[in-house]
């Protein structure tokens, strides 16, 4: 006797909802994506080996500092002692700032020592040293 | 004369190359996105005020002159020699703190360089000195 199937099962993968999930998809990288970059000043940045990634763009702030003693955030161009507050008020927004001091490679030491002096000042106290990879 | 009236042949929008279309704008951002982050020498700076007093014998001194020649507890080394140096150093002092203190006029790519030389060394208490 030859036993007959009772239900015919449908083995189809619904594919009516993939545009959905693609379109998620692509709405999660839209949001994600951070588009807002600033222009920052032209420098060469300083070689180093033993350099490690940034954790997260959004809690990071750059600092511009080109060779002729220039100083940048956010395209806004400020005096050694006025970094000072704002960065103090960036600190009080987002308490796991990182800054990223993008300094060109022959920018003076006593400027540096400028910055480091307003950072500390602004409790800002994260702060990285941009810079490319090393091939030796 | 006329043509005839046209079979009606149903009115769905194709929802079948949604999906391909979808998988395009998809690709556009992926491409597009640069994930390409920031990479740098990590530094975390002593908070306002916070002195510690630290025994002379567990501080070296690291100095860089304005022409990025570097002396380090005394000695002046090349800086490409500076990591081996300050290992040995290391392995006869674990709590040896490292001052760097460059010159004013003294270049950034010459302190990268020392801050770099002391990381590969494995140096985790650097501190750094006001410039004068």
């Amino acid at each position: 006797m030859k036993i007959k199937r009772k239900t015919q099962l449908d083995s189809d993968i619904p594919t009516a909802s993939m545009p959905d999930i693609i379109f998620m998809l692509l709405i999660f990288f839209m949001v994600t994506t951070v588009l807002r970059e600033y222009s920052g000043l032209p420098i060469s940045l300083p070689k180093a080996k033993r350099i490690e990634k940034l954790k997260s763009k959004r809690h990071t702030s750059h600092i511009w500092v080109s060779k002729d003693g220039l100083i940048s955030i956010e395209d806004k161009l400020y005096a050694s002692d006025g970094i000072r507050h704002v960065m103090y008020e960036k600190r009080v927004t987002d308490p796991q700032l990182v800054i990223s001091l993008k300094a060109d490679e022959r920018a003076k030491m006593g400027l540096i020592s400028d910055i480091h002096t307003e950072l500390r000042k602004a409790d800002a106290l994260k702060l990285n040293y941009s810079s490319k990879t090393a091939i030796d | 004369m006329s043509k005839g009236k046209r079979r009606f042949r149903g009115g769905d929008i194709p929802t079948s190359s949604m999906a391909d279309i979808a998988f395009l704008l998809l690709i556009f951002f992926l491409v597009t996105t640069t994930i390409d982050m920031d990479k740098g020498l990590g530094m975390v700076l002593p908070a306002e005020g916070e002195e510690i007093e630290i025994n002379k014998k567990n501080i070296l001194n690291c100095l860089i002159n304005s022409s990025g020649s570097v002396l380090i507890g005394g000695e002046g080394v090349e800086v490409r020699n500076l990591s081996k140096t300050v290992r040995q150093k290391l392995a006869e002092n674990d709590k040896l703190v490292i001052s760097v203190k460059a010159h004013k006029a003294a270049t950034y790519r010459d302190y990268v360089a020392v801050i770099d030389q002391l990381k590969r060394a494995n140096a985790t208490r650097i501190s750094i000195a006001e410039s004068n």
